[in-house]
């Protein structure tokens, strides 16, 4: 018989769960919401343990976390920051900056905790993401802005979250962008993927939502073309997004989100003022010419017409 | 003397067949008759031009890069909007003088005979290089805040309709004066017309 400690080394060992803190901010609880529709929540929450989550089953409440301010493998910050905000009694800025100091990793989850979003237009001077403002890096973590990814959008895919908290789990390195965003979610453009590129390549424009047919990117103020995200790629709810339901990306993983009426193309002279990302001015008006010339009846009529 | 290249053999073709397509009218002007003009072989023009079609579109393009070539040194210098105005009508009755057989090719052969065009110039393909620096010279007037902001085609319409028209009533020896006499009231004219309120 086998000496018990020997024993106990032959058999495979099941990994300690990774402690994760999920912190609210100044928010709508949107991120929150999103991650309960990840369809494998389940197979996660077997290699993660809530230390606090607003909604799902946790060990502390928020009174005993900001009693304790316990060490953490991931804090996740939702919504914006503001120094003198206070969670429980204790403000942001101790809150924040303790639990973050004592986490090996943190997850500014949202366009808000990245870059201030919607809800740093109610206060400009003194709401802003948890590493950045807007831009500008000057956010209360910057000095430990390594252990910061970001994730933004509003809200963000819960899957992207899915992917960094696995990548953490595998102790695997996440290459990031300017913001810290994770390439490999972040490295396409919502334009990429999405099912109207026929569409946007002939200029056959939509001038109103939730058709199958025509681009949003002139009359409909879509920021597909310029805006940095894998929603074309990792669809919502498996099965759609923003462009393929007839509306327009709002550009809400970049840090200008949000920007003045999203739903119109500020265009001068019926030139778009913004250019598809990287591609010259005087290159895009030339092709763009060239493609409106042309009428290409299979793509003037509607995909699916019932009264044919 | 060095031989010339194909490239440069069909650039003088054209420039000899311009003559005669903006004198005679597309329809009179033939390809043995431009044969003639150049002084080769009616055989060997089609090796550089497969059609008389194909040789009006290569013109029309062949203009249009002229023109656009004239804008876009505009558009990129550092004149402010009322200057690029002046800049860009003198330049259109320039090459109306110098050079009055590519206007008047572009009024009285392109613009006048669609049907020989529509299949391999459709919309405004072929004369993109000239549309586009427009195109960019009215987007960054709006964008300046010099001109006033309104569809592209209206705006255009205003500008180069006007100065089309000018160089053809000047073509049929209507103005009393010469072209160059009304660049200034031209180019203040549209200047006003375009600028914001």
């Amino acid at each position: 018989m086998n000496p018990p400690s020997l024993k106990i080394s032959i058999m495979p060992s099941k990994p300690a769960k990774l402690k994760v803190i999920w912190l609210q901010g100044i928010t709508c609880n949107g991120n929150t919401h999103s991650f309960l529709n990840d369809l494998s929540l389940g197979s996660l929450l077997e290699s993660v343990e809530f230390i606090h989550h607003p909604l799902l089953p946790c060990s502390k409440t928020l009174q005993e976390l900001v009693k304790k301010l316990p060490k953490s493998d991931i804090l996740i910050f939702e919504g914006a920051y503001k120094a003198d905000f206070e969670r429980a009694g204790m403000a942001m800025k101790e809150l924040l900056m303790t639990l973050a100091s004592r986490s090996k990793h943190i997850i500014a989850m949202g366009s808000c905790a990245s870059f201030g979003g919607i809800f740093k237009e109610a206060d400009s001077d003194h709401i802003s993401g948890i590493l950045f403002d807007k831009e500008k890096e000057s956010g209360p973590l910057r000095e430990i802005r390594e252990k910061v990814i970001t994730l933004s959008g509003c809200p963000a895919h819960p899957k992207w979250l899915s992917f960094v908290i696995d990548m953490i789990c595998q102790g695997k390195t996440i290459l990031v962008d300017e913001f810290r965003r994770p390439k490999e979610l972040y490295g396409y453009l919502v334009h990429n993927g999405c099912l109207r590129n026929e569409y946007f390549e002939w200029k056959v424009d939509c001038d109103t939502f939730g058709t199958k047919e025509g681009c949003l990117f002139y009359d409909q103020g879509c920021q597909g073309p310029f805006t940095h995200g894998s929603c074309n790629k990792i669809l919502w709810n498996d099965v759609s997004s923003k462009t393929r339901s007839g509306t327009p990306c709002v550009g809400c993983t970049e840090p200008s989100f949000p920007k003045r009426e999203l739903f119109t193309t500020k265009t001068y002279m019926s030139i778009p003022a913004e250019m598809p990302l990287g591609i010259p001015k005087r290159s895009y008006l030339a092709l763009a010419g060239a493609a409106k010339s042309f009428h290409i009846k299979r793509l003037e009529g509607k995909l699916i017409d019932d009264n044919a | 003397m060095a031989r010339l290249t194909k490239e440069e053999r069909k650039v003088s073709i054209m420039t000899k067949a311009l003559e005669l397509f903006s004198k005679e009218g597309f329809y009179q002007t033939t390809m043995p008759s431009i044969a003639e003009k150049i002084g080769m072989s009616v055989g060997n023009l089609y090796n550089y031009f497969t059609s008389k079609e194909m040789l009006a579109k290569d013109l029309i393009l062949y203009i249009a890069n002229i023109l656009g070539e004239e804008i876009r040194k505009i558009n990129e210098s550092p004149l402010n909007t009322k200057e690029k105005i002046d800049a860009i009508v003198h330049m259109y009755f320039r090459i109306a003088q110098e050079r009055p057989e590519t206007i008047e090719y572009f009024l009285r052969v392109y613009l006048s005979n669609r049907e020989v065009f529509q299949n391999c110039c459709e919309g405004m393909i072929c004369v993109s290089a000239f549309v586009t620096e427009l195109m960019i010279f009215f987007e960054e007037g709006v964008r300046s805040g010099d001109l006033r902001d309104q569809d592209f085609f209206s705006a255009f319409g205003l500008f180069m309709g006007y100065l089309g028209g000018m160089v053809f009533i000047n073509g049929e020896k209507i103005l009393p004066k010469p072209l160059e006499s009304y660049e200034s009231s031209i180019s203040e004219n549209i200047y006003y017309a375009l600028k914001t309120r």
